[in-house]
């Protein structure tokens, strides 16, 4: 959790991830957010996001985008 | 039938009476024939088009989703014999089953609309290029009608397929509700572009008359009324003339065309929108919403999240993101950090999804150079902005009270403002080589005196209605401030009936009285019809 808390405050510093759960229905990340986050986490944690899993539910917190890591290793 | 003609009212009235009036199981059968009727009014050569989007998309969506119900079936069924490998290969096998129907169904039904909207325009750029290399390029045109919503249906139909594909929502099992999904008449000439799970919750539910649903439903559609009758097409008698003559309305009248085009479209776009939402609400139908107070955006960034929502969040699901995350995207990305360092190297590939993103959303808008270029201008600034945002934030943190003052929020909405006016040009006059001899013609302009000289009274308006036209223009900014707070229909819904009575019919004199129709007026196509 903490290297994925880091690469989210390395995109956006001024954002307090650990308590925010709104990331995508409040606009605070982007859609070119997304994509930026999507390439440091295939590089940090070796798993595939598709354009299935690009959705609010996956990317509104922390949390939930590190549920969706920890799903996504276990599958592959 | 134009949203503006009374044909249209007469049958949206006639249409809102039956649909109260027949039993409530019925009342999706009648917005089908209701529908259908429209486009066969439209032009029934337009048909066999819809038709075939409607069959085509649901029929592979039907097998997409036997094939993925099949698979999950097989896998518990032989849990226990199959291994970890068995497994993988037999998904891999369908997964390709499944893709196979997904593309072969895209493939028909771009393949339709590339054709009927785009080979002409491919047909010119080969013809062209033949000419530059000293040949003579006479292929000859097709020259096809391009039906009436192509972009809108075919787009939302595809919509709907991939999500299927995806496993985000349940395929259609009725093929007359699918065809109300693609056809549903009010949305069909200029969107939204719906969304299969949202639209359908209520498009074939039943709906019982509600009075405060009938009677904000109307509001908004004489609202629409409003914007486009009053604002939109007195406003394009002006720009009309304007862009009708490059050479002679240029310099300073280029302010004026970017002002008045700027405000013709919203007006347009919107009130079409509000007719459109609105006659959907009535009988009881939530589509999504296409505007947030796209003007007050303070930059370009935000204008593209509040203007066009639904074709903005169509491009982003099922280009941007399927784009940007793709393997051969991901080997890029690799090849790019290689070649160019980590830090650019992981921008790289985001620049090439976003310039694919902009080039097809410009050619959505239509078969010409100028919307390509439109798109691609687009793209450079959004880009150049992206990469100065450490810049703003720096800035920002230096001088933290000036991001917070009105002053620097109204300077940067005006900022962007001016921004979406010059893209507008584009537009306005469906060549690059006019776009850009008007807009450059600003920066030597020796007419300013067309602002004093009575000139602005050649453009074929009155005094009567440039004051009109402001009123109006005031009264939309207003609207929208207050929209801010709260809805503007719940404020007006608290006050006493006879306030609520002035408000209503007085807003129908106006569209009434003030209405561009009569002599010297058409009531015009709107401006996304063309789309």
């Amino acid at each position: 959790m903490e290297k994925l808390l880091a690469i989210l405050n390395e995109l956006h510093s001024d954002v307090d991830f650990e308590n925010e759960q709104n990331l995508i229905d409040d606009g605070i990340l982007d859609s070119m957010d997304i994509i930026s986050l999507i390439t440091e986490i295939s590089d940090e944690y070796d798993v595939t996001i598709t354009a299935k899993d690009i959705i609010p539910a996956n990317f509104n917190s922390a949390e939930a985008l590190y549920e969706l890591i920890k799903r996504l290793e276990d599958e592959e | 039938m134009l949203f503006t003609s009374y044909g249209f009212l007469f049958f949206a009235a006639a249409l809102l009476l039956l649909y109260y009036t027949v039993p409530k199981k019925l009342q999706w059968g009648l917005l089908l024939i209701a529908s259908y009727t429209f486009y066969f009014i439209a032009g029934p050569e337009f048909f066999p088009y819809i038709i075939a989007t409607t069959v085509t998309v649901f029929l592979s969506a039907l097998l997409i989703e036997r094939n993925a119900v099949k698979q999950s079936e097989y896998i518990k069924e032989h849990k226990e014999e199959l291994t970890k490998e068995q497994k993988k290969e037999y998904k891999d096998k369908q997964k390709r089953k499944r893709l196979t129907v997904f593309v072969l169904c895209l493939l028909v039904n771009l393949g339709i609309l590339a054709v009927v909207k785009y080979a002409d325009f491919f047909v010119s750029n080969l013809n062209g290029v033949v000419d530059a290399f000293g040949g003579t390029g006479n292929l000859t045109f097709i020259s096809l009608a391009v039906p009436l919503g192509i972009s809108f249906y075919t787009f939302q139909s595809i919509g709907y397929l991939t999500d299927v594909y995806r496993g985000t929502v349940k395929a259609e099992r009725n093929i007359f509700k699918f065809a109300l999904f693609v056809s549903f008449f009010p949305q069909l000439i200029q969107g939204p572009i719906g969304r299969y799970g949202a639209l359908s919750e209520t498009l074939y539910s039943p709906h019982r008359f509600d009075t405060k649903t009938v009677g904000y439903g109307l509001e908004r559609v004489l609202w629409g009324y409003f914007k486009k009758m009053v604002i939109a097409d007195r406003i394009l008698v002006a720009v009309s003339t304007m862009i009708k003559a490059p050479a002679e309305y240029n310099g300073a009248y280029s302010l004026l065309i970017m002002l008045f085009y700027t405000i013709q479209l919203y007006a347009d776009f919107t009130g079409g929108i509000d007719i459109t939402i609105g006659l959907a609400e009535a009988m009881g139908i939530k589509m999504s919403e296409n505007f947030i107070r796209p003007y007050f955006s303070k930059s370009l960034k935000e204008y593209w999240r509040r203007w066009h929502i639904s074709m903005c969040s169509w491009f982003r699901e099922y280009l941007f993101y399927p784009v940007s995350v793709s393997k051969p995207m991901q080997k890029i990305t690799k090849f790019s950090k290689k070649l160019l360092g980590e830090k650019v190297g992981k921008r790289f590939p985001l620049y090439i999804s976003t310039a694919i993103v902009w080039f097809a959303t410009g050619i959505w808008h239509g078969a010409s150079w100028n919307f390509i270029v439109w798109g691609m201008c687009n793209w450079i600034i959004l880009m150049v902005s992206e990469e100065f945002e450490p810049l703003y934030k720096k800035f920002h943190e230096k001088f933290p009270r000036m991001g917070k003052t009105f002053a620097y929020k109204l300077f940067c909405v005006g900022r962007t403002f001016a921004l979406v006016c010059a893209l507008n040009l584009f537009d306005c006059y469906r060549s690059v080589a006019d776009t850009g001899r008007v807009f450059f013609s600003l920066f030597c302009a020796k007419n300013w005196n067309i602002f004093v000289n009575g000139a602005l009274l050649e453009l074929g308006l009155t005094v009567t209605d440039y004051v009109i036209l402001a009123c109006g223009i005031v009264l939309m900014i207003t609207v929208s401030l207050l929209q801010r707070k709260e809805s503007v229909r719940d404020m007006i819904s608290r006050r006493p009936y006879p306030v609520r009575f002035a408000v209503w019919y007085g807003l129908f004199l106006i569209i009434l009285l003030m209405g561009a129709y009569g002599i010297g007026y058409d009531a015009s196509q709107f401006i996304y019809n063309q789309f």
